[in-house]
């Protein structure tokens, strides 16, 4: 993010997520811009653990903290519903940054990444397990319902919309911030090679729980502010693996380890994923809607294992050079076989 | 205590019947370095295969394995040849998205036939038991053990008494020198890809005897099966098999001296908590392939 151009589409980005839901108000629009602006939150906080190389396929662990975290609060303490209960989510990341320790620590014990795949997975699993059982705690499987305020009508999403901007942006500044810095490049080495990052001193186990705890927190809060979306939540609708499928998907679609990747990734997820069941949920035919994902899942993998983001950088990377050989060719006739000759020499 | 002696024997008969479904998952690990987390939706996928063959065709259940197994077994050679070959780097990280994504598209697929309403197998040995130390095991455990006895013994043969077998043995030691030595690696990675789906045959046909299942069971059998072969070393067969009688042996335990619902829960918890201490499983090489 250095050139001036990547700031003005950044601005532009921004200004154009700024006036959206005033210029599509109704509640269908807001509702597939909350979860987009959401989701790029929730893979671009993913993304810094990705930094690592190691695959989390478990983070909606943090996400159903941070939703039970404000569910309980809130109405153990009697909390009314409005502005107020947006810095309850806060908390939220924070119980879900508490939790990310220990569950890190366990998990990152495994040095090998299938492993550590496996685990993070278990872990939806248990604390799932954990809701349905703990029920003086969580009610079971009946659930938690989280105060609601009294925004009415089309109003309502608007609140949630711009609390969702507001995670978005923050959790990409982080994770640009992040990617920048002596920790970000320690955890870039460690994707690359674990073993010699740790031989040219970077401090790989703190490094690698670092990204993780970093990268659980605005999950948390995602979770909080989407339970206060939802009103109410399950064991298996906020410990969900379809969560992280639609993480893991939006980074692999955009590309990981970038900046740009998890939130072009996800504001094309989301946005088609909202619509498919809007529209499949209506024929009636549930299986539709995982069909075309995995499908969609599939091409990405297949066609562009890297994501649209490096995969355009690249192209544009190969035209311009291109460009820069034929304007070579046309001032000195010489340099076509000066550039083609690498293959002799 | 019957009851204790009970729950051991059932948790060792039903232990044999999950190893039975992880063995295909290990093996697919250490000869190709994948990741399947399709193996649970494959699993499924063969029960509901099995359950439409008696329910439409009245064709017996075990005696439908003879047209489950080989229809799995072209399901594995099809889904081996159409992706996971294309997989070129990053084989482990990639196996696991692209084998997701083959979970999905199978379990919207089986989802669009047979909705989501839980089905099960039915047969009289499902139905019938026998009383073991108080507990009344209903028959299908017995046969269910016996044919994972008989499967995985075969599948053992098939590994360690082999031409086929020694060839896919040096893979997974080193597969870059078994293709210089001449092995068709590319062959046996097939093969051994459409063995491991076509067992799933007989676990599928157990599987949905043994429970009621739908397109969604998937996600909680891949889990359980991902947990037993990680507990048991990633690529040991013998590792899943011991790591599989044992945690069902404990969750049966718990349930009976104290409640099922927590019996899940320790499946995993036991599970993690051996990892701390041991992160390479029972049976697994320390930090074995650097990945």
């Amino acid at each position: 993010m250095k050139r001036p151009s990547t700031w003005l589409i950044a601005a532009v980005a921004l200004l154009a997520a700024l006036v959206y839901p005033f210029v599509f108000s109704s509640t269908e629009a807001t509702t597939i811009g909350f979860f987009a602006l959401l989701y790029v939150g929730l893979a671009a906080s993913w993304n810094i653990n990705g930094y690592t190389g190691y695959i989390s396929l478990g983070h909606s662990a943090f996400f159903g903290i941070g939703a039970y975290t404000i569910a309980l609060f809130a109405t153990r303490l009697g909390l009314q519903g409005g502005y107020g209960l947006f810095a309850v989510a806060l908390l939220g990341g924070l119980v879900a940054g508490v939790a990310a320790l220990p569950l890190g620590f366990i998990a990152l014990r495994v040095r090998t990444m299938h492993s550590f795949v496996i685990i993070t997975i278990a872990y939806v699993m248990m604390l799932q397990l954990l809701a349905y059982n703990l029920e003086s705690i969580t009610n079971g499987p009946n659930g938690l319902g989280v105060p609601q305020p009294a925004w009415s009508g089309a109003f309502f999403n608007i609140p949630f919309y711009f609390a969702a901007l507001v995670l978005a942006v923050g959790t990409v500044l982080l994770s640009a911030w992040i990617r920048g810095s002596r920790f970000g490049l320690g955890l870039m080495a460690i994707r690359d090679d674990e073993d010699k990052a740790a031989g040219v001193g970077v401090d790989t186990w703190k490094y690698k729980l670092t990204a993780y705890v970093i990268s659980a927190i605005p999950i948390g809060i995602g979770g909080a502010v989407y339970a206060y979306f939802a009103s109410y939540i399950y064991p298996q609708t906020v410990f969900d693996p379809t969560i992280d499928l639609g993480i893991v998907l939006s980074v692999f679609l955009g590309g990981t380890g970038t900046i740009l990747g998890p939130i072009v990734g996800a504001l094309i997820i989301q946005p088609a994923q909202q619509l498919l069941t809007l529209y499949t949920g209506n024929l009636g035919t549930a299986g539709w809607d995982l069909l075309l994902l995995g499908a969609l899942f599939l091409v990405v993998i297949l066609l562009m294992p890297s994501g649209i983001v490096p995969s355009l950088v690249e192209r544009a990377r190969r035209t311009s050079v291109r460009e820069a050989v034929t304007k070579a060719d046309e001032t000195t006739p010489g340099a076509q076989t000066a550039v083609g000759g690498n293959g002799t020499s | 205590m019957s009851l204790v002696l009970g729950s051991v024997v059932l948790g060792i008969l039903s232990g044999g019947i999950y190893a039975l479904m992880a063995v295909g998952l290990t093996l697919s690990f250490g000869v190709l370095e994948v990741v399947n987390i399709a193996q649970g939706m494959f699993v499924i996928a063969a029960a509901y295969l099995s359950y439409a063959l008696q329910r439409y065709w009245h064709i017996d259940p075990l005696l439908g394995l003879v047209i489950t197994i080989p229809v799995m077994f072209l399901l594995g050679l099809v889904v081996e040849w159409s992706f996971i070959r294309r997989l070129k780097q990053d084989r482990v990280m990639l196996s696991i998205l692209v084998s997701w994504a083959v979970a999905l598209i199978l379990e919207g697929v089986v989802g669009l036939i047979f909705a989501d309403d839980f089905r099960s197998i039915h047969s009289w040995y499902v139905t019938a038991t026998v009383p073991v130390f108080g507990l009344y095991v209903p028959d299908i455990y017995l046969i269910g053990f016996a044919l994972a006895v008989v499967l995985m013994g075969l599948v053992y043969l098939l590994v360690y008494r082999s031409r086929f077998g020694a060839a896919l043995r040096a893979m997974v030691q080193n597969r870059e020198a078994a293709a210089l030595l001449g092995i068709d690696v590319q062959r046996i990675s097939t093969l051994t890809f459409a063995i491991a789906t076509g067992l799933t045959a007989a676990g599928g046909m157990l599987f949905g005897a043994i429970q009621a299942f739908n397109a969604d069971s998937n996600l909680d059998l891949i889990s359980r099966l991902l947990i037993i072969v990680i507990l048991g070393g990633m690529g040991s067969m013998g590792g899943a098999l011991v790591a599989s009688v044992g945690l069902l042996v404990a969750v049966n335990i718990i349930a009976v001296t104290w409640t099922p619902n927590w019996s899940t829960f320790f499946f995993f918890g036991i599970t993690i908590l051996v990892l701390v201490f041991r992160p390479q499983g029972f049976f697994g090489a320390p930090a074995a392939r650097k990945v």
